[in-house]
C-alpha cells in the first residue's frame, strides 16, 4: 500500500462518478471534495437519488470514482489492488447496514468475530462477548439472526461494527428499517461506542434531527455538493 | 403473465427442467429399447431357436426313436455337443472349448455368420473347423492356420461371428468350434463317461401340426429322456429372461425419473420462496389467489412439456447407443427403430410428474398473504395444517407406486421396489442426517475461519444440503455397490488360485490313462493332490416309484433335471475337506451286496429329491440297477476349486464299473501351465483341463461387461444428480453473492471468499460421498453374505478414491456454477436494502 501524506483520516478530492449506460452516461456524483479528521464525525444527507450511498461506498473504498482520489487512513484507494482494498476495510473501516446484513449461518457471536476471524485473530470470542454484552445481547449470543428482532440484529451488526476497533466508521441509514424508540437506542449506542473507541463517523441519513447530532453535515443534491 | 413473470428465472427453470429432461431421457431410452427387443424376438421368434423343434438328449437316439424320427416330414440335423481341449499347434496354444460336431443344414432359420460368409456351409464337409472370433483372436490365429481336436487336426475356415438364438457372451464362458459330425468319432473323444449332449434339429412342412406332432411323439420322448423345444418354449424362456432385463432397465429409468422429479419439486419450492412477495404484490394489486396460481402452474407445466420434449429427443438419441452396449446379452438381431409408444409415455410421465412434483409447492401460494408485501414478517398459516397438501403428498407417492407396479408388472416387484427405493432413501437420509449432525458437531471451534464458514454454509437458508447429499450419495452407491460386488466376485475366484490351493483339474481321464497322466504332471515336479474316479448314472426310482411315474404325475415335487441328471458320483471311505456330515452315519466298506448300498447325499440335492435318511433310491448304472440308501447327509462347499458329488458311494461297489478319473493339482504360473496343459492335449487328446486362472480371466470379461453396461445405465442417475448439484448451486447463488459481497465489505480476500467456497462444496461432496460409500459398503456385504455367501474385505483404497472423486466433482460443479460471485463490487451490499 502507498501511504499518503494528507493528515487526515478520511481525504475526498475533486471526486466524480459517472456510470456508463447503453442510454448514455450517468452522472451520479459531481467534484466532490471535503476532509474528514480522526474521531470527528459527519453526516451525509440529501434527498432519494442524490448519490449518497454512492459517495459513502466510494469513502469506504468499494467502489472507485471516475476521477478524483479519496485517501482513507493515509492510503489513496486508487492506487489499492481489490485484495488490499478489502485489507484496509478489514483494519480501518466498520460498517453499520440499513438492513443488518448479517450472516444467517452464524450465531450472534460468530458474525461479531467475522472481521477478527478474517485477520487469523485467534482471540476473537472473548472480545466479541464483551461487546455483545455491552450492546445488551450477553444472554444471545448463540441465537441466530432469524431469532432477534431487528433492533437486536442491528445491535449485532453494531458489536461487528468495532470489533476490529476501526478508524472510521460508515453507517448507511443504519435506522432505516427500525421503529423510532429502538432506533433511539441504536443510535445511542452508536455515538456511545463512538466516542468511547475515537472512531470516526460517516453517517448516511435522511432524517436531520439524527444528522445534527454529528459534528458535520455533508448536503448532496443532483450529485453535487451544496452548502 | 406467466412468461413476464418468468423473466429472469429461465436459468433457475432450464435447470430444474434440465434435470427432469433427463430422467425423461432414461426412461424413453429404457423403453424403446425394450419395445425393440420384444419387436425383434417377435419377428425373428424362429430364428431364436434356428429350427421348428429340437430334441435334447445325453444319449444317443435309440434305433426305435431314430426310425420313428425317420418318418417326421420335412429336414433334420444332428448335433452332438461335448467339451475338449483344443489345441492350436501354429501356436502352441491350448484352451478348453465346446465342441459341436454338426451333420445336415442347421440352422433352417437365420444364419451362422462367419467370416468369409461362405465358410458356414464349407466346413460341413471334410477336416475343416468354424472357431469362435473371440478364440481366433485370443491366440492371434487365423482363417488357415489348424485347430486340433483330440488326435484329429482340422483347418479353420472361418470365423464364427453370430449364432442365431445365442448371445455373444456364450462365447466367453465355452468358445464354441463347429465341424462336421462325420469327423468326430475319429478324434476320440467320445469315451466312456464323456458328458456329451445329442441334439436333433428339426424343420417341418409348413403346413405340418407341430401340436399334433408332440402329442405323437410325448411318450417316446418320456421314455427316452429326451427334451423337446420348440419356437414357442423358447420365446417363452428367452421372453422371461428379457422381461427380467427390461424390469432391470425400467426401474433404472425409475431412479433417474425419481431424481428429476426430486429436482423439480425442490427447484419449485425454492422458486416459490422466491415469488412470495411477488405473489403478494399481485394479490395487493387485486389478482385473486386462482388467477395468481395459474401464472405459476402455466410455468409448470411449459417446463414439464419442455423438460418432457427435450427428453424424449435426448432419450431417442440415447436409445441408439443402448443396443451396442446390450448386444452381448441379447440373443437377437437389434434393429433401431422409432418406438413411439414409448415416446408417448416418456414424454406423458415427464410432463404428470413435473405437474404433480410442482403443484405440492405451487399451492403454498392460496396462503400467501397480500400483508408479506408491507411485512416480511408477516405470517401464513403452517403448511402442516394445509390439507391439500397432504393429498398432494399422497398423490406423489401413490404416481411412483403405481409407475413402479405398471413396469415392473407385478404387484410383489413394484411394491417391493418402491419399498426399497423408501428404504434406501430414508437410509440415505438417516445416514446424510447423522453425518450433518457429527460435522457440526464436531468441527473445533479452534478450526480456521473459512472452514467453519463453509461448514456453516451448509446449513444456509433455502439449502438444499440433504437433497444433494441423497442425490450425490444415491449415485455414488449405485456406482460404487456395482464395482464393490464385481471386485468381490473376482476376489472370491482369486482366493481359489492361492497357495497351494488346486487351480487346475483335468477330466475325462480313462481308467488306462491314470497311471501316465499321474506321471506326467509329475514330470512338471507339479503335485497331485487329489485322483478322483467317476461313474456315470441315472436315477431310475425314488422311493419306490419310478422316475417316468413321478416326471408324469401331475404337480410332482421334484423338478425334471434332477429326475433326469447324470449323476457322476465317486466312491470313497472318507469325508474330503469340502464335505462336513450333517445327518446320519459315515458309510465304510460294503462287502453285503445283497442290501442297499448306504450312500451319502449332498443336502441340497436330497432336499431337492425330497429324501432324507434311510429312504430308498435307485440308480441305473448303464443297464444295472444299483439300490441304494441314504446312511448321511453331507454339506457341500461347491466354492472350492476341486471334484464335489451329489452322491458318495462306499468302497466295495463301483471299483469294476466303467469309470473316468479326475486329478487335480496346483500350477505355480502361467507359463508352466500352458506347457503342462500342451503335454497333456499331446498325449491325451480325449482328456480335457480346468485352469482356474482361465475361468478367473473369463469371469473378469464377463463382469466387467456386465457392469459396463449397468454402470452406463447407471450414470442416468449421476447425470440427475449432477444437474440438481448445478440447479441447487444457482438456486442460493443470490445468497451466496450476497454473503460473499458482505464478507468482502467486511475485509474477505477473494482467495478467503474462494477457500469459503471449496470447503463448503467439499464438505458436501464428502457427506454425499461417505453417505453412499458406507451404504454400499453395507450392500454389498449384505449381498455377499446372503446371495454370494461368500467373505466380504472391501479394499480401502478404492473406497477413498471414490470419497476423493466425488468431492472432487461436487467442488467442481460448485465452484463453476459460482463463477462470478466473487466478482460482483461490494457496492451491491449498500444497495441490497
Amino acid at each position: 500500500m502507498h501511504a499518503s501524506p494528507l493528515s487526515s483520516l478520511l481525504s475526498v478530492q475533486h471526486v466524480s462518478k459517472i456510470y456508463q449506460h447503453s442510454t448514455g452516461p450517468l452522472t451520479v456524483l459531481q467534484d466532490i471534495s471535503f476532509t474528514l479528521e480522526a474521531g470527528a464525525t459527519c453526516a451525509i444527507v440529501g434527498p432519494s437519488g442524490s448519490g449518497k450511498t454512492t459517495l459513502l461506498g466510494l469513502c469506504a473504498g468499494l467502489d472507485q470514482p471516475t476521477s478524483g482520489s479519496i485517501t482513507l487512513a493515509s492510503h489513496v484507494l486508487q492506487d489499492l489492488s481489490e485484495d488490499a482494498l478489502a485489507r484496509l476495510r478489514n483494519t480501518v473501516v466498520g460498517f453499520v447496514f440499513q438492513s443488518f446484513q448479517l450472516i444467517p449461518t452464524l450465531t450472534a457471536l460468530e458474525n461479531v468475530m467475522v472481521p477478527l476471524e478474517l485477520r487469523g485473530d485467534k482471540h476473537a470470542s472473548p472480545r466479541a462477548s464483551e461487546l455483545l454484552q455491552r450492546v445488551g445481547l450477553g444472554q444471545r449470543l448463540q441465537h441466530y439472526p432469524i431469532q432477534l428482532s431487528g433492533g437486536e440484529q442491528q445491535r449485532v451488526a453494531l458489536a461487528r461494527a468495532f470489533i476490529h476497533q476501526p478508524r472510521i466508521l460508515f453507517a448507511d441509514e443504519p435506522t432505516g428499517n427500525l421503529d423510532a424508540e429502538t432506533s433511539a437506542q441504536v443510535m445511542r449506542l452508536l455515538f456511545d461506542l463512538n466516542a468511547s473507541a475515537g472512531t470516526a463517523l460517516v453517517l448516511v441519513t435522511h432524517d436531520l434531527d439524527l444528522a445534527q447530532q454529528t459534528q458535520r453535515m455533508i448536503r448532496l443534491k443532483g450529485g453535487m455538493l451544496c452548502d | 403473465m406467466a412468461w413476464r413473470d418468468s423473466r429472469g428465472s429461465h436459468t433457475r427453470l432450464v435447470l430444474a427442467m434440465t434435470a427432469m429432461m433427463i430422467g425423461v431421457a432414461a426412461l424413453v431410452a429404457i423403453l424403446a429399447f425394450a419395445a425393440n427387443v420384444h419387436s425383434a424376438m417377435a419377428t425373428q421368434a424362429k430364428v431364436l431357436l434356428g429350427a421348428d423343434l429340437v430334441l435334447n438328449s445325453r444319449q444317443p437316439l435309440s434305433a426305435d426313436m431314430a426310425a420313428l424320427l425317420a418318418t417326421v416330414p420335412g429336414e433334420q440335423a444332428r448335433e452332438i455337443r461335448c467339451t475338449s481341449m483344443a489345441y492350436f499347434p501354429r501356436s502352441a496354444d491350448t484352451r478348453l472349448v465346446q465342441v459341436r460336431a454338426l451333420e445336415g443344414d442347421f440352422p433352417y432359420y437365420g444364419t451362422l455368420e462367419t467370416e468369409p460368409p461362405a465358410a458356414a456351409q464349407h466346413f460341413r464337409h471334410g477336416l475343416q473347423a468354424l472357431v469362435d472370433d473371440s478364440l481366433l483372436w485370443q491366440f492371434d490365429a487365423q482363417v488357415g492356420d489348424s485347430i486340433r481336436l483330440g488326435t484329429v487336426t482340422f483347418e479353420i475356415v472361418g470365423r464364427l461371428l453370430k449364432i442365431p438364438g445365442e448371445a455373444a457372451t456364450a462365447a466367453l464362458l465355452g468358445p464354441r468350434v463347429y465341424i462336421p459330425l462325420p469327423a468326430l468319432a475319429a478324434t476320440g473323444l467320445i469315451q466312456p463317461g464323456s458328458l456329451l449332449t445329442y441334439k436333433h434339429y428339426m424343420k417341418l412342412p409348413p403346413e405340418s401340426d407341430l401340436t399334433q406332432l408332440l402329442e405323437t411323439l410325448a411318450p417316446h420322448l418320456a421314455s427316452q429322456r429326451l427334451e423337446s423345444e420348440t419356437v414357442q418354449k423358447r420365446l417363452a424362456s428367452m421372453g422371461r429372461a428379457m422381461t427380467n432385463l427390461s424390469r432391470f432397465l425400467n426401474l433404472t429409468g425409475f431412479i433417474a425419473l425419481l431424481l428429476g422429479s426430486l429436482g423439480v419439486a425442490s427447484a419449485m419450492h425454492v422458486y416459490m420462496q422466491d415469488k412470495r412477495t411477488t405473489v403478494a404484490l399481485l394479490r395487493c394489486l387485486g389478482v385473486q389467489t386462482r388467477q395468481a396460481f395459474l401464472v405459476y402452474l402455466l410455468q409448470a407445466a411449459a417446463l414439464g412439456l419442455l423438460g418432457s420434449a427435450g427428453g424424449v429427443l435426448l432419450g431417442s438419441l440415447i436409445q441408439t447407443f443402448l443396443p451396442m452396449l446390450l448386444r452381448d446379452f441379447v440373443p437377437v438381431s437389434l434393429p433401431v427403430r422409432p418406438a413411439w409408444g414409448a415416446y408417448a409415455q416418456g414424454g406423458l410421465l415427464g410432463v404428470w410428474m413435473t405437474l404433480v412434483c410442482a403443484l405440492l409447492p405451487l399451492v403454498s401460494i392460496r396462503r400467501v398473504s397480500p400483508l408479506l408485501a408491507l411485512r416480511v414478517a408477516a405470517d401464513t398459516t403452517p403448511a402442516a395444517r394445509d390439507g391439500l397438501r397432504w393429498l398432494l403428498g399422497l398423490l406423489m407417492g401413490l404416481s411412483m407406486v403405481a409407475f413402479a407396479l405398471a413396469y415392473t408388472e407385478r404387484w410383489a416387484y413394484g411394491l417391493g421396489f418402491c419399498l426399497a427405493i423408501g428404504v434406501a432413501f430414508l437410509l440415505l437420509t438417516a445416514t446424510a442426517r447423522l453425518l450433518i449432525m457429527l460435522v457440526h458437531a464436531w468441527v473445533p471451534a479452534s478450526w480456521p475461519y473459512v472452514w467453519r464458514q463453509g461448514l456453516a454454509n451448509l446449513a444456509r437458508p433455502q439449502n438444499q444440503t440433504l437433497l444433494l447429499v441423497l442425490t450425490l450419495g444415491f449415485s455414488t452407491f449405485l456406482l460404487l455397490s456395482l464395482a464393490l460386488v464385481q471386485q468381490m466376485l473376482v476376489q472370491q475366484v482369486e482366493r481359489k488360485g492361492e497357495a497351494q490351493q488346486p487351480n487346475i483339474v483335468f477330466f475325462d481321464i480313462q481308467s488306462d490313462q491314470r497311471d501316465a497322466v499321474v506321471q506326467l504332471v509329475r514330470t512338471f515336479a507339479l503335485p497331485v493332490q487329489q485322483q478322483v474316479p467317476l461313474v456315470t448314472m441315472r436315477l431310475s426310482s425314488v422311493k419306490h416309484q419310478s422316475v417316468e411315474v413321478l416326471r408324469n404325475a401331475p404337480g410332482t415335487p421334484i423338478p425334471t433335471w434332477a429326475l433326469q441328471w447324470e449323476y457322476r458320483s465317486t466312491y470313497r471311505d472318507t469325508l474330503s475337506a469340502t464335505e462336513t456330515l450333517v445327518a446320519g452315519t459315515w458309510h465304510g466298506q460294503v462287502s453285503d451286496l445283497d442290501r442297499p448300498i448306504p450312500i451319502s447325499l449332498e443336502t441340497e440335492i436330497a432336499h431337492t429329491l425330497g429324501v432324507t435318511l434311510g429312504d430308498i433310491l435307485v440308480f441305473d448304472l448303464q443297464g444295472v440297477p444299483l439300490t441304494t440308501t441314504v446312511q448321511s447327509l453331507r454339506k457341500v462347499d461347491w466354492q472350492r476349486v476341486q471334484p464335489n458329488f451329489f452322491v458318495v458311494f462306499p468302497p466295495g461297489v463301483l471299483e469294476t464299473a466303467p469309470q473316468t478319473v479326475v486329478l487335480v493339482s496346483h500350477v505355480p504360473s502361467n507359463a508352466l501351465s500352458a506347457a503342462l496343459q500342451c503335454a497333456v492335449v499331446q498325449q491325451f487328446p480325449n482328456v480335457s483341463v480346468i485352469d482356474l486362472r482361465l475361468v478367473l480371466a473369463t469371469l473378469d470379461t464377463l463382469l466387467a461387461r456386465i457392469v459396463f453396461a449397468l454402470r452406463f445405465i447407471t450414470l442416468f442417475s449421476l447425470v440427475a444428480g449432477v444437474m440438481l448439484c448445478v440447479s441447487a448451486a444457482l438456486t442460493t447463488r443470490t445468497q451466496r453473492v450476497r454473503e460473499s459481497v458482505l464478507l468482502r465489505t467486511l475485509g474477505a480476500s477473494r482467495r478467503q471468499i474462494g477457500q469459503i467456497l471449496t470447503t463448503e462444496y467439499l464438505l458436501l461432496g464428502g457427506l454425499a460421498a461417505v453417505t453412499g460409500v458406507l451404504l454400499a459398503v453395507l450392500a454389498s456385504w449384505a449381498l455377499s453374505l446372503y446371495l454370494f455367501e461368500a467373505p466380504f474385505t472391501p479394499t480401502v483404497p478404492p473406497l477413498l478414491l471414490t470419497v476423493l472423486a466425488v468431492m472432487g466433482l461436487t467442488v467442481l460443479i460448485g465452484r463453476l456454477s459460482s463463477r462470478g460471485v466473487v466478482q460482483h463490487p461490494p457496492l451491491d451490499v449498500l444497495r441490497d436494502a
